[in-house]
């Protein structure tokens, strides 16, 4: 891809995302169009996005380190990346949502134990430092080597893994630490990712999320949203493109992703259409409003059409499993329309009056259950999105994740 | 007279008053044409027409004589007295200084039936002060709990915002602070803020200013039963402003006060109560 096009559209998601996190500090109110009745909207939705992308990742990795596939090998590093950089979008994103985002430490200094919230934050802090680990442990060679660059990454580089060469029996010991810890990161990742659909779950106010499907919901979106990350990265940024190994794992992550998509649709039809036949006004009606309100395209257009039927009607033919573009084309669509699954999550399950007549009590534009994201929620959105490239770029251009044999033995870098 | 008998003049003065209420009068009446001893004071049933608000007062300072944890506030709200004047979220605004976008305790209004056989039915809605709230058990920094008294309190320092109470709430009781004033966007220039916009809001007996964007800015919000008014032996200002007596309050541990009483009542009921929350909010329906 005409990397002019993509530098300048980075760019300008960067420019308009700063500003909008400048106006969203420093003009003293919350500029964002959800309101007390409508208390999440965009932002808790890629908030959610991203985490999702970020453990599907992280497990795509836990195919190479613990479950020893070594056709996955070539993606091993690149995921663990993508997990990463997905991260810190999650994170700044649920940061400019805070009403008072910075007492964010008291979730540290004085948690409640009773809140899902705080479980899933001493989780992905675990997380954290876990992939910080991993990292360290996947790619302590590479690093090693861009420690001796010049340039500020150098300095990055140094503070992770430090100057020394590693030593054959060093990167042997790694690699069994790799292992083990890959095994400790599976049911973290699972408990954090299965923990966010869970966050909604235990809220039983709102019947919509009020369901025990919603943490294997999040879970196997996760792995269809952060496979087909991976599987964008790797099919448009990898170098060596006409090797085999391209090739070969191309077809398999085209399958990996269709196979999890599919999952993800079989929790949702179980979902919906429970709650449509039992026909209970209180979840039915959210069902509905997802189906036929006034953001029904939402589910429609942007969710079934271009984030499953067509990349279904592309990968349908295997010989399009092995064409990168077409890969590229079908996972991106996945991975970039993931969103509206994830709008349709969060909104949904707090646009219906939980009492009769509260819609006209009181008058107020904070005060309604209309709601589409403004301006500024966009802006901070593409913040997040442009960090998200940023690190993904950075990481890339630094470590030799994407170069001719990058990921496996043979290419030297492990 | 004599000790015993009744004069016609205190007996005028009981009717008329209305103290005496129907239990009593055939007591009195007998007493008198019995010629038998009458007791020397004649105590009513307090329930029967006794000035409610004098009544709650009696009750609020009955209750604060109590230790803290011995106090169970609740209201009642008589959907039959209720005229949906909206005094109630008017004057808890002007209370707590609200600004726009923070309702505390609007009146749902719902027409019911077809015409002609139509009605309107007004449910003010304050927050429930449930025995067992949802919105507290989520709050991930505990800024958000049950007081001994039953009262479920906000500490806006240690809020972060998040609003994960808010959507917790069956009851949509929580609003959030996003720091709005009623001057913004109407073409004045937001620097010179209003002074009743400027006002110190006195919630749990905090004073704190939202003029210069700190807490309650950015934080959740809710009815607090007027705390600080309460401690200090006043009603809550929704109970004091009611037009036509439909709230009440109270102690509802207290067998003699007008809300456990009330709270006995077959028309008591609760809103939402398959959920599970135990409101201490009754509505006389």
């Amino acid at each position: 891809m005409n990397s002019k096009i993509l530098k300048t559209l980075w760019l300008v998601a960067f420019a308009v995302g700063l500003f909008s996190v400048a106006a969203r500090f420093f003009l003293g109110k919350d500029l964002a169009a959800y309101n007390s009745y409508i208390p999440w909207g965009l932002w808790v939705s890629v908030y959610i996005y991203f985490v999702g992308m970020s453990a599907g990742a992280f497990l795509l990795s836990t195919a190479v380190y613990v479950f020893k596939i070594q056709r996955l090998e070539p993606i091993g590093k690149l995921s663990l990346l993508v997990a990463l950089a997905t991260l810190a979008g999650a994170l700044v994103t649920i940061f400019m949502d805070l009403g008072r985002p910075f007492r964010f430490w008291k979730v540290y200094a004085s948690p409640s134990a009773t809140s899902m919230m705080t479980l899933m934050i001493w989780l992905y802090t675990s997380y954290i430092v876990l992939l910080v680990v991993q990292i360290r442990l996947a790619m302590r060679a590479d690093l090693v080597a861009a420690s001796g660059r010049p340039g500020w990454f150098a300095a990055v580089a140094r503070l992770l893994a430090g100057k020394e060469a590693p030593t054959p029996a060093r990167l042997e010991k790694d690699r069994h630490l790799l292992g083990i810890i890959g095994i400790v990161g599976i049911p973290l990742t699972l408990s954090f990712s299965g923990g966010v659909g869970a966050l909604f779950g235990v809220v039983g106010a709102r019947p919509y999320w009020n369901s025990a499907l919603m943490p294997l919901l999040f879970i196997s979106g996760a792995l269809a949203s952060g496979a087909a990350l991976v599987a964008v990265a790797f099919t448009l940024f990898r170098e060596d493109r006409e090797s085999a190994i391209f090739r070969d794992l191309t077809l398999l992550l085209a399958n990996v992703v269709l196979g999890f998509l599919s999952l993800y649709v079989i929790f949702e039809w179980a979902e919906f259409s429970i709650h449509l036949y039992a026909a209970v006004p209180a979840e039915a009606n959210a069902v509905r409003l997802v189906l036929f309100g006034p953001f029904w395209w939402v589910f429609w257009l942007v969710h079934i059409g271009l984030g499953v039927l067509v990349p279904l009607a592309i990968l349908a033919p295997v010989a399009n499993r092995t064409d990168p573009s077409k890969v590229a084309l079908a996972a991106g669509l996945i991975a970039f329309t993931f969103l509206a699954v994830r709008v349709n999550i969060v909104v949904p399950g707090l646009a219906l009056e939980e009492l009769h007549g509260l819609k006209n009590a009181y008058s107020d534009a904070r005060l309604n259950f209309n709601y589409f994201p403004n301006l500024w929620e966009w802006g901070v959105t593409a913040f997040s999105y442009s960090l998200v490239a940023l690190l993904f770029y950075v990481g890339c251009k630094n470590l030799p994740l994407l170069g001719p044999g990058a990921g496996t033995r043979e290419g030297g870098a492990r | 007279m004599s000790d015993g008998a009744l004069s016609k003049r205190a007996f005028l003065k009981q009717v008329l008053v209305g103290v005496t209420g129907g239990a009593a009068l055939p007591t009195v009446a007998r007493a008198a044409s019995d010629g038998a001893p009458a007791p020397k004071e004649i105590v009513p049933p307090q329930a029967v027409n006794e000035n409610h608000i004098l009544r709650m007062m009696k009750d609020v300072t009955r209750a604060l004589a109590k230790p803290i944890e011995k106090r169970r506030w609740g209201m009642v709200i008589d959907l039959k007295k209720c005229v949906g004047c909206s005094a109630c979220t008017i004057n808890c605004a002007t209370e707590n200084a609200l600004p726009p976008g923070v309702v505390y305790r609007p009146v749902l209004e719902e027409q019911l039936g077809t015409y002609p056989n139509v009605g309107r039915r007004f449910v003010p809605r304050p927050c429930m002060q449930c025995e067992e709230p949802p919105c507290t058990k989520v709050c991930p920094v505990g800024a958000t709990f049950k007081r001994p008294d039953g009262i479920t309190a906000i500490d806006y320092d240690q809020c972060i915002g998040c609003r994960y109470c808010l959507t917790a709430c069956p009851y949509s009781s929580r609003t959030s602070d996003f720091g709005d004033f009623f001057t913004q966007g109407v073409g004045l220039d937001p620097k010179n803020l209003q002074p009743y916009e400027k006002r110190d809001t006195l919630e749990y007996h905090e004073k704190r200013n939202r003029a210069k964007h700190d807490s309650p800015v950015g934080n959740a919000r809710k009815c607090t039963f007027c705390i600080h008014r309460i401690e200090n032996g006043m009603l809550p200002s929704c109970v004091s402003t009611c037009i036509g007596h439909a709230t009440m309050f109270g102690d509802l541990d207290d067998p003699k006060s007008l809300v456990a009483e009330l709270s006995g009542s077959p028309r008591a009921m609760r809103l939402r109560e398959e959920i599970g929350t135990k409101p201490k909010v009754l509505y006389l329906v």
